[in-house]
């Protein structure tokens, strides 16, 4: 009876899948993408496809892709989109192929995060287990998180928006939570990997490394070690094997060496990309210094550009550092607070970042990695009001 | 008085035949050096659609010279001394009001081709320096052309605002600068600096004739400043240069009363002259000058259509406007008998010729004042001759956000085969270049380049031969786009379509007038294969004459196209202190929220809550505690006996306050 059941869910589970990408398939078809690409929601100066064309294009024509403010990305993500950006198919809509990518790291992410899930429902029985209250829940219905959180990825109308509108946001949203699925399995050079590309790709994944070090150090669910001790106690013995291990230091170093490995091997690749041009420090000047410095006063719906139009210009670095500084502040505490549940402590994380960056959209990873907690979901949807909070700015702005 | 004054004048008028004797003789110096010259000279044209050019054209040259050192009789010492500080080898400064008609004035002459000229500002300059220095003298020199010229050429220094053509722009050499302020308004006090610069200034000589309230009348003047120098050999030797003064006129003659009276004589070309159209007339030359002519050009289609007319009263054309007496010719009358007649030499690309009456100025004095007029007897409608291509340039798209600019050439040529392009094989080609500079708040999308021929979509690679993009970069340089086209020759129309995005400035970078928009300044469109020129007969003569040997030089053809306005948004200019505050409130709300959110453990301050109530005494409390359990319906708590801790919570305000106004007063001793 049980397994009947939870093939039927399976199965309505992949029927959702299918339904999600038929749905966004139709979208692409549509006359001109909707438009959704030139909506400064979507596509913001970092992740904007139209950018990374001129980047390519300029790159085609010998010239730096940097050359002129246009192009903010990673050189690596122009060699690998780039020649997607002219490529056409005859009678088909001009991007398709770009957006048969998306669609393809929209799909690769819903998986990541239904196995992240399974993981994470795994390690919470165990807790559960070893707490002896298994049986308490063994009544009740006890729902896949990882699928729901799967689903609810695909099926947010603004991943389908980031998905149709060709913006490279899907592929930063991809590599963070294969950042997190390395952190949450162990697979330790994955998660590295994930970290590094995630970071170059856009600089605030940066801060994952501090989840990622709770995961890997302690596993996906650590509850307070003295409710343990309690629980033991009024039982009256203390049964050592059941305690939920301590924090190790083996897999940190590993990770450590991992990204040190990765990063040296990215580098090398830009470095390599951009050998005739001026090399690896245009690069952090025009990804990293456009991200930090607020360059692009163009609208989107944060805060940041609406104060950098109008601030004036003796207080801008103050003002600069202090928002900076404001997604900074909250990483210790938050840390403290949360550090037996690392991917709800990475949503959060990302919850804030993508709030405060500097050029935020509707489809950075705030809407699409949020769903991967699926227990938080009730966070999760008070955190997408937080972004539409900021949305009037922009309104009145217009 | 009267007595007195007359041998004053006398006095004068030795003193001034003296001068003029002293000049004369040292015209040639006594090591044999050429001396320096001034030339004045000015030619009309009657236009098509019942207009007139006058193009005044004054110029000066300082020989390279050893012995002159720093002074000079003629030059303008200005002048020199620029040259000599920013090392220019050859510079262009025009200040422009309307816009040249191609259409209906005419493309192809050696006049539109040097003289039309972008509205507002414009300024080229080449440099005789090593690249790294030319943009440091570029600065400085538009800050002095700013100062002589009383208008803001200063606003060219900064990097966004100029460029560096490679090859596009015509005098294609490397060390050029190039920069346009389209919105520069040209008025009376850019005209007086410049006029400054002449040895009689407005005098004497011809350009007495400028008067200014005519001239700001007229439907298109352009000023111009051209200077070359012929390099900087070695120390010691001064350089030489000629400085180029031209102004370029286009007025509307005032039609009189009396010839409108017959309607049938409504379509005859206006009569005007001199008095009529500057209301004034020429007293003599400039005596420093060394020729002092007036020109009047009857252009090649004029000559053919007046021909043809010639031909219908079984005459022979050529005769009667060449002859002797032709100035009262059956067609049109001229009010003083030229000095001379050239006839342009036939060439390949038109078999009429065009004609120059010439007219020396040196008859005339001021009992007799030259003052040349033109009466038409009968009507003649003809076309000047146009450059291969018009080119014109238009926005795409609405919006704040997104726009293209398009640059559509048309052929002016009705028939095929026409234009003398090179025929390169079997292919007739038709190379066309295009330079554009685009501001950085106009971000270009260069990849988006579309190109039409025919109104069909090309491949971008078939049409394009070379291209040269140096891509904008934000606040810090222009976006330059260089196009060498190679359309077929038979072509109709081409279309070239480029994206761009708006860009958004800081509320201090927008102008006074920002809602107004923003000018993109003029795209230059060039035929490299064409020349203009007009080769007279008799060059003997010509060469003593600088606008005639001017009009002989192989110039290029090129058009400017239209200034384009371009839309921005515009932020609140009204209200930064508002977005600073609400943004700051907005972060202190995410703050404060967060930071609450996260120290609260709501277990425990619940059992903390519990407590207090337990502990809560006094009058109020009870009194409440009782009304709410009445309104609960319960039984009211029993009330505890209060703890005795009002005077520690006294004392430990009175802590508080002490240690705040001990912070306070080091704070202040500090910053004392």
């Amino acid at each position: 009876m049980e397994k009947l059941k939870k093939k039927i869910g399976s199965i309505s589970f992949w029927k959702w899948v299918i339904a999600s990408i038929i749905f966004r398939l139709i979208l692409i078809y549509f006359p001109k993408n909707l438009n959704l690409s030139s909506r400064p929601e979507v596509s913001t100066p970092l992740t904007s496809f139209r950018r990374l064309a001129e980047g390519y294009w300029l790159k085609q024509s010998s010239m730096s892709p940097y050359a002129g403010s246009m192009y903010h990305g990673t050189p690596l993500l122009l060699s690998l989109l780039g020649p997607l950006t002219v490529k056409r198919i005859e009678g088909q809509p001009n991007h398709l192929l770009y957006s048969l990518v998306s669609v393809i790291a929209d799909v690769v992410s819903a998986m990541l995060i239904r196995a992240n899930g399974q993981n994470l429902q795994l390690a919470y029985l165990r807790t559960l287990g070893s707490l002896d209250l298994v049986k308490q829940i063994e009544g009740s219905e006890l729902h896949s998180s990882g699928d729901v959180a799967a689903l609810i990825y695909l099926c947010n109308p603004f991943t389908i928006v980031a998905c149709v509108g060709l913006s490279t946001s899907p592929i930063e949203n991809m590599v963070v939570i294969l950042c997190l699925y390395g952190a949450c399995s162990r697979l330790i050079p994955l998660a590295a990997f994930g970290w590094v590309i995630a970071t170059h790709l856009s600089l605030y994944p940066a801060i994952l490394i501090i989840p990622v070090i709770f995961l890997l150090g302690r596993g996906p669910d650590a509850p307070p070690r003295k409710l343990f001790l309690q629980r033991h106690q009024q039982k009256g013995r203390l049964n050592q094997s059941k305690l939920p291990p301590g924090f190790s230091w083996g897999p940190i170093i590993r990770f450590a060496f991992w990204s040190l490995v990765w990063s040296v091997y990215m580098l090398v690749l830009c470095g390599i990309s951009l050998k005739q041009f001026d090399g690896l420090w245009e690069m952090f000047k025009s990804t990293y210094g456009f991200i930090l410095t607020v360059e692009d006063l163009s609208p989107n719906i944060g805060v940041l550009r609406y104060i950098f139009a109008e601030v004036f210009e003796f207080f801008r670095n103050f003002f600069l550092i202090v928002f900076h500084f404001n997604i900074l502040f909250m990483i210790l505490p938050l840390a403290i607070r949360l550090h037996h549940r690392p991917c709800y402590l990475a949503f959060v994380y990302f919850a804030i970042c993508s709030m405060l960056k500097s050029y935020p959209s509707i489809c950075s990873s705030l809407s699409s990695s949020s769903a991967d907690m699926s227990g938080f979901l009730f966070s999760a949807l008070s955190c997408t009001t937080y972004g539409y909070g900021s949305l009037p700015f922009l309104m009145c702005n217009e | 008085m009267a007595f007195l004054r007359r041998p004053l004048l006398l006095l004068l008028l030795v003193t001034h035949q003296f001068l003029q004797l002293w000049i004369a003789s040292g015209s040639v110096n006594e090591e044999g050096q050429k001396q320096e010259e001034f030339y004045e000279e000015l030619l009309l044209k009657p236009l098509p659609d019942r207009k007139v050019l006058t193009h005044f054209h004054f110029q000066s040259s300082a020989p390279p010279s050893t012995s002159n050192g720093r002074h000079h009789h003629l030059f303008p010492k200005a002048i020199s001394q620029l040259v000599q500080k920013f090392r220019v080898k050859e510079m262009e400064l025009s200040f422009t009001q309307g816009r040249w008609n191609y259409e209906s004035w005419g493309g192809f002459d050696s006049i539109p081709s040097s003289n039309a000229k972008p509205p507002g500002v414009e300024l080229w300059a080449v440099f005789d320096v090593p690249q790294h220095l030319i943009d440091a003298l570029w600065k400085n020199l538009t800050h002095t052309l700013s100062g002589l010229f009383c208008a803001s050429i200063n606003f060219l220094e900064s990097s966004t605002s100029y460029s560096a053509p490679e090859w596009s722009f015509p005098p294609a050499l490397g060390n050029l600068r190039y920069g346009t302020l389209p919105r520069e308004a040209v008025c009376t006090e850019n005209l007086t600096p410049w006029m400054k610069l002449l040895p009689c200034r407005d005098k004497a000589g011809i350009s007495m004739l400028l008067d200014r309230p005519s001239i700001y009348r007229g439907f298109y003047h352009s000023q111009r400043l051209h200077l070359t120098s012929t390099g900087f050999s070695s120390e010691g030797m001064d350089l030489g240069i000629i400085l180029e003064q031209t102004l370029t006129v286009v007025l509307q003659p005032n039609i009189q009363r009396a010839s409108l009276a017959r309607t049938s004589e409504k379509h005859i070309q206006p009569s005007w002259s001199l008095s009529s159209i500057f209301g004034k007339e020429v007293n003599g030359k400039c005596v420093l000058a060394e020729t002092s002519n007036v020109y009047l050009l009857l252009d090649r289609s004029l000559v053919a259509e007046l021909k043809q007319l010639h031909k219908e009263n079984e005459k022979s054309a050529e005769i009667v406007l060449t002859s002797e007496n032709f100035w009262t010719n059956s067609n049109f009358e001229l009010s003083a008998k030229p000095d001379r007649i050239f006839i342009e030499e036939s060439s390949l690309l038109s078999k009429n010729s065009s004609i120059l009456y010439k007219f020396e100025i040196e008859k005339y004095s001021e009992f007799k004042p030259f003052d040349l007029g033109l009466t038409w007897k009968i009507p003649v409608g003809w076309m000047c001759q146009q450059a291969p291509l018009h080119a014109s340039r238009f926005l795409m798209g609405s919006g704040n956000e997104r726009g293209a600019i398009a640059i559509s050439l048309i052929s002016t040529q009705p028939s095929e085969g026409s234009m003398g392009a090179n025929f390169d094989g079997e292919r007739c080609e038709l190379r066309v270049d295009v330079f554009q500079v685009v501001p950085w708040y106009v971000k270009v999308y260069f990849h988006s380049l579309q190109v039409f021929v025919d109104q069909q979509p090309k491949a971008v690679s078939d049409i394009i031969g070379t291209i040269h993009v140096s891509p904008s970069k934000d606040k810090v340089s222009p976006g330059v786009m260089e196009l060498a086209l190679k359309l077929p020759c038979n072509v109709s129309s081409a279309a070239l379509t480029i994206e761009f995005d708006k860009g958004f400035l800081h509320i201090d970078e927008y102008p006074p007038d920002a809602n107004q928009g923003f000018d993109i300044p003029s795209a230059i469109v060039s035929f490299p294969n064409f020349h203009a020129s007009m080769v007279f007969l008799e060059n003997d003569y010509l060469n003593k004459s600088p606008l005639l040997s001017k009009f002989q030089e192989k110039s290029p053809v090129m058009s400017y196209t239209e200034v384009l306005l371009v839309p921005l948004t515009t932020p609140d200019f009204s209200m930064p202190y508002n977005v600073i505050t609400i943004t700051c409130t907005v972060f202190a709300l995410y703050f404060g929220s967060l930071l609450n959110a996260l120290r609260r453990r709501v277990a425990e301050e619940e059992r903390f809550l519990k407590e207090k109530a337990a502990k809560k005494t006094g009058r109020i409390p009870l009194l409440l505690s009782k009304l709410s359990a009445k309104l609960r319906g319960r039984r009211p708590e029993p009330p505890h006996p209060p703890p005795g801790s009002s005077s520690l919570v006294n004392s430990k305000l009175v802590l508080k306050v002490v240690l705040v106004a001990g912070l306070a007063v080091c704070w202040q001793y500090y910053i004392s």
